[in-house]
């Protein structure tokens, strides 16, 4: 299984096997990793499970869609890497991927 | 054809009426809280509904939650403008804001305030309003019959609001004034008539457009009214649309949580085993402050207006359509969640409510309202064994506005 590592805000790592086909936000919620909260359980309408990916990563997470895009926006601590990991589905090439958490979801 | 007499919900049973003259806008099932079996009946026998008549016109009333998700996701067909609640503006007197805007301007005009109740400013805020619940709950009689709404519920959400646009304190209630004014009508009898309504309103503008001259130029503060006035998307407003955006501040700040406040404590007392529960275990409170606020969905619906022909729910919506986002049937919906008419302090997943809404116009105050409560249920448990509801709570007679008007209460203290 590909391995995510999730940074908290304090510097705190999680390291999680997930499932190919779960999204990164699931993985942390299955493996409770705190910080992320996924108000609206996945459906990209509340950008309550924002990440920040890690550098080297982005260019194969790839960017937000339109709808992801207009959830993102409205988000004050939006960053360049940012996305929404309920947007984010787990895949072999994502084997090592690293993403790290905002200090508040919005 | 003679002129149908409208049928009064109130006198109809739930379970065996005609679905199609089902009309859950009425506002004496309100005033009663009779209109849960009318949405469980929607729920079961037509999710998505139509209502050829009411006080409000013809509309839609979409009454499930994975259907309402699938509305509040595509603002592109189902816009929030001219309004987002179920009677339409008046034509002489409309009051654009930013809730009933759809983008591009809705996105701009809410990042000029939404910093303001971001969760970094927060942060720098919680200590101010853990002071400020501490006094109130301080000055309170033990042992005594007295209003909580009054008391707590509109005193703190209105010291917060007058926080949040560092408004003349002696002057706060003012702000309660205010909204109540702007949701309430002569029917809800907060005022006497339309008129007196504007006129009070126009009030209110004054008031604030002093204070938003003293602060243009000012951009260093962060109150909400500094924002507004020297925020690129927003400083340049019309006297009107300044008006709308203060309307919806002051509700979405008022109104909802002031529910929320008196709701939990209602809830509580309806269900003496949650009570148990929290008594035992105060860190389960951040999990009941969202539970309390499904439980009291403080705002019943939004409404939005089809730009196209959409078919939802296997029922076709057409252009120009009225359609209704009943939340606070979509939080009882037991397709989504598990026994929804308990109320369970420690339910699992109690963050997967519909009451903040979803998609860009997800509640901007969320957090601060979550706050708030949370702030408030560790003093109240610190400070008293039971707050003891004594008489009958009065509803706000609202298809809107789903609250309280008065609560009695008296106090057990540790």
């Amino acid at each position: 299984m590909p391995k995510i590592t999730y940074i908290e805000h304090d510097g705190t790592n999680h390291e999680v096997d997930a499932a190919v086909g779960t999204t990164v936000m699931n993985a942390a919620l299955d493996n409770l990793v705190p910080g992320i909260d996924a108000d609206c359980g996945g459906e990209c309408s509340c950008a309550t499970c924002h990440v920040m990916v890690d550098g080297n990563w982005i260019g194969k997470v790839g960017q937000p869609n339109d709808t992801e895009e207009s959830m993102l926006d409205l988000n004050p601590e939006r960053q360049e890497n940012s996305r929404l990991s309920c947007q984010i589905k787990v895949v072999d090439e994502l084997d090592g991927l690293v993403v790290n958490l905002p200090e508040f979801q919005f | 054809m003679s002129e149908v007499q409208p049928l009064l919900m109130v006198d109809c049973d739930p379970a065996t009426m005609p679905v199609e003259q089902i009309d859950v806008s009425q506002r004496e099932l309100w005033a009663e809280n009779t209109k849960w079996d009318f949405f469980k009946r929607l729920r079961d026998d037509a999710p998505v509904h139509f209502c050829p008549e009411s006080l409000a016109g013809p509309y839609w009333s979409v009454t499930r939650y994975a259907d309402i998700m699938e509305v509040e996701k595509n603002w592109e067909t189902f816009s929030s403008d001219p309004t987002i609640v179920i009677e339409d503006p008046d034509e002489d007197f409309t009051l654009p804001m930013f809730i009933a805007m759809d983008p591009p301007k809705h996105d701009e005009q809410r990042k000029a305030v939404q910093g303001v109740v971001a969760p970094q400013n927060l942060k720098v805020l919680e200590s101010t309003i853990r002071t400020r619940v501490q006094n109130i709950l301080d000055s309170l009689p033990i042992g005594e019959t007295f209003d909580w709404v009054d008391r707590v519920s509109i005193e703190l959400t209105t010291q917060m609001l007058a926080t949040l646009f560092d408004f003349p304190f002696e002057d706060r209630r003012k702000l309660t004034r205010w909204s109540d004014v702007a949701t309430g009508s002569p029917e809800t009898g907060v005022v006497e008539t339309e008129e007196q309504g504007r006129e009070e309103l126009y009030e209110c503008l004054d008031y604030f457009t002093r204070l938003w001259q003293e602060r243009e130029g000012n951009g260093q503060s962060s109150d909400m009214v500094s924002m507004l006035a020297n925020a690129s998307a927003t400083r340049d407003m019309l006297p009107m649309e300044y008006l709308g955006n203060l309307v919806l501040l002051i509700v979405g700040g008022n109104d909802t949580t002031r529910n929320s406040i008196t709701g939990g404590v209602l809830a509580l007392n309806e269900n003496p085993g949650e009570y148990a529960k929290l008594r035992n275990d105060p860190g389960v409170i951040p999990n009941m402050v969202s539970e309390i606020i499904r439980w009291v969905t403080p705002l019943a619906h939004m409404r939005r207006t089809a730009l196209k022909d959409y078919v939802l729910g296997g029922q076709e919506i057409s252009a120009g359509d009225k359609v209704i986002m009943w939340y606070v049937s979509g939080n009882r919906d037991e397709r989504a969640i598990e026994n929804p008419d308990e109320f369970m302090i420690d339910r699992k997943r109690a963050r997967q409510h519909l009451s903040f809404g979803y998609g860009i116009h997800r509640c901007m105050g969320n957090r601060l309202a979550e706050m708030q409560l949370k702030i408030l249920w560790e003093e109240i448990q610190s400070r008293f064994h039971f707050v003891e509801v004594v008489g009958e709570a009065q509803r706000v007679p609202s298809n809107f506005v789903h609250g309280f008007t008065e609560l009695p209460v008296r106090l057990h203290s540790i």
